[in-house]
């Protein structure tokens, strides 16, 4: 079991996490937007995270957790 | 469950100003991250740069201070001699800061192989400014005083730093790395570390120059500036260790 957790609030919605991923497990919202108007990265498939933290590692903002 | 990946202490919870997808915000953490392995918190000062990242002071949980612009190594150069080889000095610099108006004080500060550890952010491009041409642009490349793209008749070639400096007695590490992928943001930390243990062993000089982006000012997204960083940087600026004593 992978959990992935991102800052939605201070996400910068750049994607870079989203082209690093994988898995191609993680996307911008479509839903959701922060204060700033940024569309949060989100995580599609928990389940086929592999916790690699590759994510947590291109993200400029640094707001992304890994746990397994 | 553990934890895999969190955020190292030594950077602060202030909220970075840096573009979304801007390769300032990955390197800090990959600084941030080697001074906490290496146990060299209590010991580091670092000087900010003028630049994009001139409040990288609010960003580093360690004693930080500002210079002018591209005389951050000789800001560094005294801060060493006066604190000593126990000290963990470092400067954090942009292209337009360290390979322009800073040419001489990099050079120097090689030269005479002064034990400080310089971060060199390579984007291509002056970002604070909003996107001048830089010694460091490539030809070809479209800036606000390049608008045909740079030309190497009139503007020369690219200056690549690290092979420059890499030929200077005084320098002991040297190594050029880039953001765009998980391999290689994992070497570039390894290089940072290898940096500051290079100074902490009193060898003399180090520089790793990182190969960044500016998305805002190449007119990319931040996933186009990655891949422009691959298909375009690198063959350029080769990756890999220029100096090693
Ligand atoms: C003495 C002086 N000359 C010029 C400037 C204007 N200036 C500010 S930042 C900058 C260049 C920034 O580019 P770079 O060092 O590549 O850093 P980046 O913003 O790309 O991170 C210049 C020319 C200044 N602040 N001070
Ligand atoms: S930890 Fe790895 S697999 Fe999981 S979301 Fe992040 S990059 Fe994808
Ligand atoms: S890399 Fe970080 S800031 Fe960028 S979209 Fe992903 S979580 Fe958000
Ligand atoms: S202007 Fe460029 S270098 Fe400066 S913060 Fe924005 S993306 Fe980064």
């Amino acid at each position: 079991m992978a959990m992935v957790t991102i800052n939605e609030e201070r996400c910068k919605g750049c994607g870079l996490c989203v082209r690093i991923c994988p898995k191609k497990i993680m996307q911008l919202s479509e839903t959701k937007l922060n204060s700033k108007g940024y569309h949060p990265a989100e995580v599609t498939d928990m389940e086929a995270c592999m916790a690699c933290a590759a994510c947590a590692r291109t993200c400029p903002d640094v707001v992304i957790q890994v746990e397994k | 469950m553990a934890i895999v990946f969190k955020k190292t202490s030594v950077l602060t919870d202030t909220i970075m100003h840096y573009c979304p997808g801007c390769g300032h915000g990955i390197v800090h953490r990959l600084v941030a991250e080697a001074l906490e392995e290496l146990n060299l918190q209590d010991k580091a000062v670092g000087v900010a740069p003028v630049g994009c990242a001139v409040f990288a002071y609010r960003y580093f949980n360690v004693d930080m201070q500002e210079a002018a612009h591209g005389r951050a190594p000789a800001v560094a150069t005294g801060i060493k001699r006066v604190l000593g080889p126990e000290s963990c000095v470092f400067t954090y610099q942009g292209d337009g800061d360290l390979a322009s108006i800073g040419a001489a004080e990099i050079v120097h500060a090689a030269h005479r192989g002064e034990k400080i550890t310089v971060i060199f952010i390579n984007n291509a491009i002056y970002g604070m400014t909003g996107g001048q041409m830089a010694p460091t642009t490539l030809v070809g490349q479209r800036t606000t005083t390049s608008p045909y793209g740079r030309d190497m008749e009139h503007c020369g070639s690219p200056i690549r730093m690290s092979e420059m400096l890499a030929t200077i007695d005084g320098s002991a590490f040297i190594e050029r790395v880039a953001l765009n992928s998980t391999a290689n943001i994992q070497r570039a930390k390894k290089a940072i570390r290898k940096a500051f243990e290079t100074q902490m062993a009193g060898k003399g000089f180090s520089m790793v120059e990182v190969l960044s982006t500016c998305p805002t000012n190449w007119g990319k997204s931040a996933v186009e500036s990655m891949d422009w960083l691959e298909s375009s940087m690198i063959p350029y600026y080769p990756l890999g260790v220029k100096k090693e004593v």
